[in-house]
């Protein structure tokens, strides 16, 4: 009876999620930082931010981001010349001087990543009234994850379906929720120029820079996960000594545990 | 534990001692990132250390600036007041402390210290007092210009922290 | 219980025990309390919820220290606590989770009373205190969802706040005062951080009522009969109950580190990582899972005040179950009917939970209904008329031996023993 029930619920579920939704199910990949032991791939985060610095960056933000973070345990993990380097190539507003000015200078490791734009009305200004939503925690804000952030990114058709009509500024896009997207096809083969020789294709970028936003969205992913097995393995060793404790003590009267 | 509990052969099985071994092994980890997060953060661990221009300072003049919640006096001193630290007489020191000691080798005209006063942190007000230093108006200590304590409550010189000349017009505090 | 002649052993403990009896206290309920040796892992539940809430209480404090309670700096202080302070991300995601965590031992729990007929008399004050303690749960719940000031938090907070607005004629003062302005804003975050910050210590307090009042009477057990009285059914609650509870709740602490650890979001709702904006509400508002059958029944009716009142009733109903119950038989091992709609009203419950999550649009709300329907029908009709007609098992005498006794009923069984 109450297998039958728990069937019968469980198929309905089942059923149900495979009727909803108009866009295509997102593509999988086989990410690194997947799985028990997930771990990123440095070199592949340090690919990543150079495509979100170099493509992104013109219209994503990234505030709750630190110039800092770029050198930190469990992330692409620059060595700290690289941060300062990366720092000082932007200017940021400081403030107010001696005088009461606010003045411009060069990136310090523990600024905030600069913003393309001042606030959020001028980027809807500029970009047919969309916001281009704040990448910092983008990947956990996305129902699907790292792999529907990676579907967007390679989901572009130039040969839209017939049947579905355009509006100016609107893009084709098969894994957005009804298809369309305001964000034109951001990363075009050999949009970066990889340091590392890395072939630049569209595959790869959207790879490298979906994987710098999972991170950048849980930087203590790999700590995580590094504590989490630990205290598991702590937890069931524990389990089993105090499974044998309370056998002995039960023993001592003749009901059974 | 009650008496009666301890009578019990059993209490000390080793089965039992393993678990409460263990048992405390796992309440202490637990216990340590309750503890450890009122430690400062990285967002403050990121401001520990500050670059200061000091291009624009003039000789006999000083400016405060912050550095970890705390002022820090920088004072560009002139030759003369070098000189003056200089000839005090050792023991005459509450705190015996070189002038030497409290400037960076070939840079002695700068003298960076922490501007709270070590009787009970209040800030002492700059070329004031009777040694022609710092003078604390909270309990009427007084600094000479190196930064001594000459006269007052105040048990020890001002600190000098850690900082070093990144170069002739920059240094790094902290 | 104060009735055991317990003494300190060291001369201070005397001292003090004489002024205050503090550690008689400690003994007489949490050392020599006698518990019925039968208990089964269901029971171990409200440890283990002594345990959520005191996580809770710890980790809310923590996470206290470093949240910012204001409209335009919620988001990111939880972002600092997530990327800066140390093992922030831990403690909050052990906070989140916890919650979750929480409500699931609760449900078991509740459903446990539900199956063994626990809330029976003389145990009626015990299902009470537990029902506020549950309503006081989802209100802290609630409002704990509301801090993170992303999307979900803000229209959470704005829809369920609107409900307070089906009242005739005051309530649209009503969610004003709630509010504390024309909407949702800074000082509705600000109030509901405070009461978020009070609540718990009221579950606290009516925790330890919860229990005073389970230690009257004593725990029910899986038979549900009474106790024989000199004590031969009984074991002292430490060292018996108290490491079987433990051994439960280091395989519960497994559970909720698998979420903590390896899946730490995927009980939230992904647009709350969405700073919450005022213009935009998101295409599918759902509150937390442990909501969603209360949800399912407020979408279930057509009407906004009937809804509202529906789904206060749907938890209020619960106070007045000790005597909607009719039957004399405790136990559910024993009443082989009421046995299969317990099982109907879990899958009723999880059921709605299910509608609760789904768009209300379609055979969805059909489905509702129905649920909604026989949730009621469950307490109102089926309980009460159940009583009177279902044929019961027979009820053994003692729980030392729960075979013998060729009895009907509980009735019959205390005739039995008497005569013999």
């Amino acid at each position: 009876m109450k297998k039958f029930f728990i069937t019968i619920f469980f198929s309905f579920i089942c059923f149900n999620l495979y009727a909803a939704g108009d866009a295509a199910k997102p593509l999988k990949v086989d990410w690194s930082f997947n799985g028990l032991f997930g771990k990123f791939d440095r070199s592949q985060l340090q690919r990543g931010f150079q495509v979100y610095k170099e493509v992104c960056a013109s219209c994503h933000s990234m505030q709750y981001l630190s110039y800092r973070n770029l050198g930190e345990k469990g992330g692409p993990e620059f060595s700290d010349a690289e941060v300062k380097a990366i720092a000082a190539g932007y200017q940021i507003k400081d403030g107010p001087n001696e005088e009461g000015e606010m003045f411009e200078r060069a990136g310090l490791p523990k600024d905030k990543f600069k913003s393309p734009y001042p606030n959020e009305k001028a980027a809807r200004a500029v970009n047919g009234g969309a916001y281009p939503p704040d990448m910092s925690v983008l990947v956990k804000a996305r129902a699907g994850g790292a792999n529907y952030i990676y579907s967007i990114l390679m989901g572009y058709d130039e040969n839209p379906p017939a049947n579905l009509k355009l509006e100016d500024g609107v893009y084709y896009n098969k894994y957005m929720p009804g298809n369309k997207i305001k964000m034109a096809k951001p990363l075009n083969e050999g949009s970066v120029e990889y340091a590392d020789g890395t072939k630049a294709t569209v595959s790869q970028m959207s790879k490298d820079v979906t994987a710098f936003l999972t991170w950048s969205a849980e930087p203590h992913l790999e700590k995580r996960k590094r504590i989490g097995f630990k205290t598991i393995v702590y937890l069931l060793i524990f389990s089993i000594l105090v499974f044998f404790s309370m056998k002995k003590i039960w023993s001592r009267i003749e009901t059974k545990v | 534990m009650s008496e009666e509990n301890n009578k019990k052969p059993t209490r000390r099985e080793f089965i039992h001692i393993a678990t409460t071994a263990v048992g405390a092994v796992g309440a202490g980890c637990i216990a340590l990132p309750l503890v450890t997060q009122m430690n400062p953060d990285a967002s403050v661990k990121a401001l520990a250390k500050v670059e200061v221009d000091i291009s624009k300072i003039e000789k006999g003049n000083e400016v405060t600036i912050m550095w970890r919640g705390k002022p820090i006096f920088i004072r560009r001193r002139t030759d003369e007041e070098v000189q003056k630290a200089r000839e005090v007489k050792i023991e005459d020191l509450k705190d015996p402390q070189k002038d030497q000691e409290r400037v960076k080798k070939g840079k002695d005209e700068w003298l960076v210290m922490v501007g709270v006063c070590t009787h009970l942190g209040c800030v002492p007000l700059k070329q004031q007092g009777e040694f022609g230093g710092w003078f604390c108006p909270c309990h009427g200590s007084h600094y000479d210009i190196s930064g001594r304590i000459r006269k007052g409550p105040a048990p020890v010189n001002m600190e000098v922290p850690n900082y070093e000349f990144v170069s002739d017009t920059k240094i790094l505090i902290g | 219980m104060s009735e055991t002649n317990y003494k300190p052993t060291s001369s201070f403990g005397k001292w003090f025990d004489e002024r205050l009896p503090l550690l008689t206290l400690f003994n007489g309920h949490l050392m020599q309390y006698p518990t019925p040796k039968n208990l089964n892992y269901w029971w171990t539940f409200g440890g283990i919820l002594t345990f959520c809430l005191m996580t809770q209480i710890i980790t809310g404090i923590v996470l206290a220290m470093h949240y910012t309670a204001h409209a335009d700096m919620a988001f990111s202080s939880v972002e600092h606590i997530m990327r800066d302070v140390n093992y922030g991300w831990l403690i909050r995601y052990i906070h989140a989770n916890g919650a979750s965590m929480f409500f699931l031992a609760v449900y078991i729990h509740i459903f446990r009373a539900l199956f063994y007929g626990s809330y029976k008399s003389p145990r009626e004050v015990i299902w009470i205190l537990g029902i506020f303690i549950y309503i006081l749960m989802m209100a802290a719940a609630f409002m704990g969802y509301v801090l993170p000031w992303g999307q979900m938090s803000f229209w959470g907070a704005t829809v369920i706040t609107n409900l307070f607005s089906a009242i005739p004629l005051v309530g649209e003062s009503i969610t004003q005062w709630l509010w504390g302005g024309y909407s949702v804003d800074n000082p509705t975050l600000t109030r509901f951080f405070s009461l978020h910050y009070l609540i718990p210590f009221l579950i606290l307090g009516l925790v330890v009522l919860h229990i005073w009042a389970l230690h009257v009477p004593g725990n029910n057990n899986p038979v549900g009969i009474d106790l024989k009285k000199d004590g031969s059914d009984t074991v002292p609650f430490h060292p018996y109950i108290v490491i079987k509870d433990l051994f439960a709740l280091v395989i519960f602490m497994i559970i909720f580190a698998g979420f903590v650890f390896y899946a730490p979001n995927v009980l939230g709702h992904s647009d709350n990582y969405i700073p919450a904006d005022p213009l935009i509400t998101p295409a599918h508002i759902v509150p937390e899972w442990y909501l969603l059958p209360f949800y399912a029944i407020l979408r279930s009716v057509p009407d906004k005040l009937g809804g509202v009142i529906l789904m206060f009733s749907a938890i209020l109903i619960l106070a007045a179950l000790p005597w909607l119950d009719t039957s004399k038989v405790r136990s559910a091992v024993f009443r082989p009917i009421y046995k299969q709609f317990f099982w109907i009203l879990v899958l009723d419950v999880l059921i709605l939970g299910y509608i609760g999550a789904m768009p209300a649009e379609g055979a969805y709300v059909a489905i509702g209904r129905v649920a909604t329907v026989y949730y009621f029908a469950h307490f109102l009709i089926i309980m009460p008329v159940l009583g009177f007609v279902e044929k019961t098992k027979p009820v053994p005498l003692s729980i030392a031996d729960p075979i013998i006794s060729g009895s009907g009923n509980l009735a019959a069984a205390k005739k039995d023993k008497n005569l013999n």
